[in-house]
């Protein structure tokens, strides 16, 4: 792969802002409506899987009219089902991955 | 559905029930699209019938492929999408397609919990249990039992992989090819691979009436 040049500045959203293996937090809000975020998610702690290719418009913005053309990236994340639901029966190494957007993501 | 476009009462089928608040929204928007010209009754027709032609038949395919050329099975798992496109399978929704690897410890299962996300491209329209929200609900949550319920029966040392299908990517399982299938063909491999192994809610396995020496 030829060498990138150096220096270069990004436009917001252009560049992932998490990378496989950075520990994450969903965002815990609640608003009205229908978004692509499982209530069992939100709260929980997890680590970054992979950054999906390409970026993607937001559909919570698409679907109320008011995307401004602006894209971000999904992730999938990692979580093990221990952390998703205390009490759970089953080995420590199940897990679950979801693909949530960039906009519900926190570092922790 | 009704397909003419103007209201009337719905035509009673036996059994049917009245349509609900949903099914009348969806009414009412394709109605109104058509009227708009925004989309042509033609082109939802025209959806239906290529729907119609995408089965667990194609998904079979593609996974005894993967099974016999390990080539197509690395390029696959890289880039699902991609990889099939070049074989002619067009993808009519703007989604990615990952190829989840199963292995000896590691078994993978797909549910969508917020509606019923699904590779239709691949396999066809899905279950309706797969639609239910007894199967949505709880695959995310007790995996294993849900799995037991099916017949499959995960050892503890096989870690379970529920993957969330909620968005951008659509999720195909690559079972484990079954032992004892060395001199097998492509085409008799694939008949062992069925809608719910690709799913992940069994393995792919030799029937058990199917005589060895096919």
């Amino acid at each position: 792969m030829p060498k990138p040049f150096p220096n270069i500045v990004h436009a917001e959203g252009e560049e992932p802002l998490f990378k496989p293996g950075d520990q994450v937090k969903i965002s815990a809000r609640y608003p009205m409506g229908h978004y692509r975020v499982p209530n069992y998610i939100r709260g929980k702690r997890g680590r970054v899987e992979s950054v999906i290719e390409p970026r993607a418009v937001n559909n919570e913005d698409e679907g109320f009219g008011r995307n401004a053309g602006l894209k971000r990236y999904y992730y999938r994340i990692i979580f093990p089902l221990t952390e998703l639901w205390p009490g759970y029966a089953g080995p420590k190494t199940d897990e679950l991955r979801i693909e949530v957007f960039e906009t519900w993501l926190e570092g922790s | 559905m009704s397909s003419d476009a103007h209201a009337h009462a719905p035509i009673p089928d036996a059994g049917d029930a009245m349509p609900s608040y949903y099914e009348i929204m969806e009414t009412a928007v394709r109605e109104l699209l058509v009227e708009k010209n925004a989309i042509g009754a033609g082109e939802i027709r025209q959806m239906l019938e290529v729907m119609d032609t995408r089965t667990p038949a194609l998904g079979s395919q593609i996974v005894a492929r993967a099974w016999v050329d390990p080539a197509f099975r690395a390029r696959l798992l890289a880039n699902g999408r991609a990889t099939l496109e070049e074989l002619g399978i067009d993808f009519f929704e703007n989604t990615q397609l990952t190829v989840l690897e199963n292995t000896d410890k590691v078994h993978n299962i797909v549910v969508c919990t917020l509606c019923s996300c699904y590779p239709r491209e691949i396999l066809g329209l899905p279950p309706d249990w797969y639609k239910l929200k007894p199967y949505r609900a709880r695959t995310v949550k007790e995996p294993r039992a849900v799995l037991a319920e099916f017949g499959t029966l995960i050892p503890d040392d096989v870690e379970i992989r529920v993957s969330d299908s909620t968005s951008m990517v659509r999720f195909l399982v690559l079972p484990q090819r079954p032992q004892n299938t060395e001199n097998w063909s492509e085409e008799q491999l694939a008949s062992l691979v069925t809608r719910d192994a690709m799913i992940g809610v069994v393995r792919a396995a030799i029937p058990e009436k199917t005589e060895k020496s096919r």
